[in-house]
């Protein structure tokens, strides 16, 4: 929970759960459209189940075990649209919906429901399906725009510069070893999972949530500034220092999550120290797996591994109570 | 000291499901989280942990008045590892899949905290038929939960039963559900499932 501290004149403010929820299933509209005009009907179809999946397992759930039910507060239905967001469009789409129900059930429900998860829901469903579904979550296409039905099967822009990066194993690998431009990359011309290929959409989104006041901007710039940082210092072929930041920021997943994943109330930490630290720690992970880690993309892993640090960075940065007298003076 | 006139049907049900040791207990975790990828696995792991029970229960009952108790730990594990490693050698001789399927966790069986709470908390203190008794009833516990766990793993995370298919052709499995995830998640589900079922019985007893 954020507090707002602001001067007189003081209004009255409509924040609520409800309205936050819909502020950021607004900002997430953009990448939403862009999502379904770059990979055709089924990301629609996607999203649709994976909200309509998320509002019923929690409107299940409340009933099955006599709680109030809190689906009228859009959090069901922005967990579903993110779970949708996350997956790639040829993936089939009962994956969408368990990863919308795990997401519900097993990571928000089980752990006491809205504001007592400890983990991402949406992220948390995405690992699962990853570590589960391994080949329907990595089967990236190229965006097809619209009826084109046979789609090519691609390489990530990460997986591409991973397989170009590497050049020992370029050889044994399949996809073709391709560096996209940075207009491509920007504009979401490129193969991903529905939400986090156009990054334009996501920063219209990231401006809209500043505005109104939802978010604010130290986590997302901090945790893509270390991610820049990092990936200069380490990444790269020719030694330290060599490595491609803005390559780095404009693929995978990275804004999407860091405005989007990183950036929810429950799981990252309530001072201002802690998000900084919080976000330097994403940015770090998230370089440290795409450099040296067997994956290609490590922004989810390391959104979550921040998640389960929050807890003690919320204890050790405790903000220092106001007129208190050391123990032993 | 447990009443003497305890029943053998009590002791042997305790350690079912009383205190059943994966489920009221928590004892064992490291086999119960290793092995059961495959109910085959659950099944020759419980029945390995039955046997050393059972031997480890008798011969420690018998010695209860013999070991010094300054030195009983000690005493405890050159009889329980005798009997762990006749379990691992039958298991070499006669099931070699099973043997190499379960590993290293067969001689682990030595460290299990169910075979040495057992002798501390029952076998030295009770007679050579209740320990028996209670080794077979705690190993049988631990071999039905092992298999419980193990089948839901298999099933989801395979799409088999004891290495039979059974959703056909279609069913596209849960990797997670095999991998060491996997096995924390199923634990905990069965866990919570069980607590707030005797949590509700417990209430309506009360009421």
């Amino acid at each position: 929970m954020k507090l707002k501290v602001s001067t007189a004149p003081h209004v009255h403010s409509k924040n609520s759960v409800e309205r936050i929820m819909l502020d950021v299933i607004i900002a997430l509209l953009p990448t939403a459209a862009v999502g379904v005009y770059l990979f055709g009907y089924m990301a629609g179809l996607h999203i649709i189940v994976g909200v309509a999946s998320a509002v019923l397992a929690e409107y299940a759930w409340q009933k099955l075990n006599k709680k109030t039910v809190t689906i009228s507060d859009f959090s069901a239905a922005l967990t579903g649209f993110l779970v949708a967001l996350n997956v790639p469009v040829n993936a089939p789409v009962w994956i969408t919906f368990i990863g919308s129900v795990v997401a519900i059930i097993m990571v928000k429900q089980l752990f006491g429901g809205i504001g007592d998860n400890f983990l991402n829901p949406a992220l948390t469903a995405r690992a699962i399906l990853l570590a589960s579904w391994p080949t329907h979550m990595n089967a990236f296409t190229s965006p097809s725009m619209f009826g084109t039905v046979d789609a090519v099967s691609a390489a990530t822009p990460l997986t591409a510069n991973y397989v170009s990066g590497a050049s020992d194993a370029a050889s044994s690998a399949t996809s073709v070893a391709v560096n996209y431009s940075y207009t491509d990359l920007l504009l979401g011309n490129i193969p991903g999972t529905i939400g986090e290929v156009c990054k334009i959409a996501i920063l219209i989104g990231f401006v809209y949530l500043l505005i109104r006041g939802v978010i604010t901007w130290h986590i997302p710039v901090i945790m893509v500034g270390a991610v820049a940082l990092f990936t200069w210092v380490l990444g790269g072929n020719e030694g330290v220092f060599t490595g491609d930041p803005l390559y780095a920021v404009l693929s995978g997943g990275l804004l999407f999550g860091a405005v989007f994943m990183a950036t929810d109330y429950t799981t990252n930490p309530m001072t201002r120290k802690g998000e900084v630290i919080y976000a330097v720690g994403c940015g770090l992970i998230v370089a440290l797996i795409r450099e040296y880690g067997s994956y290609h993309e490590g922004v989810t892993y390391a959104i979550l591994i921040m998640n389960i640090v929050t807890p003690l960075l919320d204890k050790y940065i405790a903000p220092k109570l106001y007129g208190r007298v050391k123990k032993n003076a | 000291m447990p009443n003497k006139k305890v029943r053998m049907s009590t002791i042997f049900l305790n350690g079912i499901i009383t205190e059943n040791p994966t489920f009221r207990l928590v004892l064992g975790m490291c086999p119960t989280l290793a092995v059961t990828t495959a109910a085959i696995n659950g099944v020759g792991m419980g029945l390995a942990a039955t046997m050393v029970l059972i031997g480890s229960n008798v011969v420690i009952s018998l010695l209860r008045n013999i070991i010094p108790d300054k030195v009983r730990i000690p005493c405890f594990i050159v009889v329980i590892c005798s009997f762990v490693t006749i379990v691992q050698m039958l298991m070499q001789a006669y099931v070699q899949d099973l043997y190499a399927s379960l590993g290293m966790f067969i001689p682990l069986i030595v460290v299990n905290c169910i075979i040495l709470a057992r002798a501390e908390a029952f076998a030295c203190k009770n007679g050579v038929l209740a320990s028996a008794i209670d080794g077979l009833g705690m190993g049988l516990g631990f071999t039905l939960s092992l298999t419980i766990i193990a089948s839901i793993r298999e099933l989801i995370g395979s799409g088999k039963i004891f290495g039979i298919d059974v959703f056909g052709g279609g069913y596209e499995p849960m990797l997670l559900m095999i991998l060491p995830a996997g096995g924390f998640i199923t634990l905990g589900l069965l866990l919570g499932i069980l607590n707030s079922v005797t949590a509700k019985s417990a209430m309506k007893k009360e009421a």
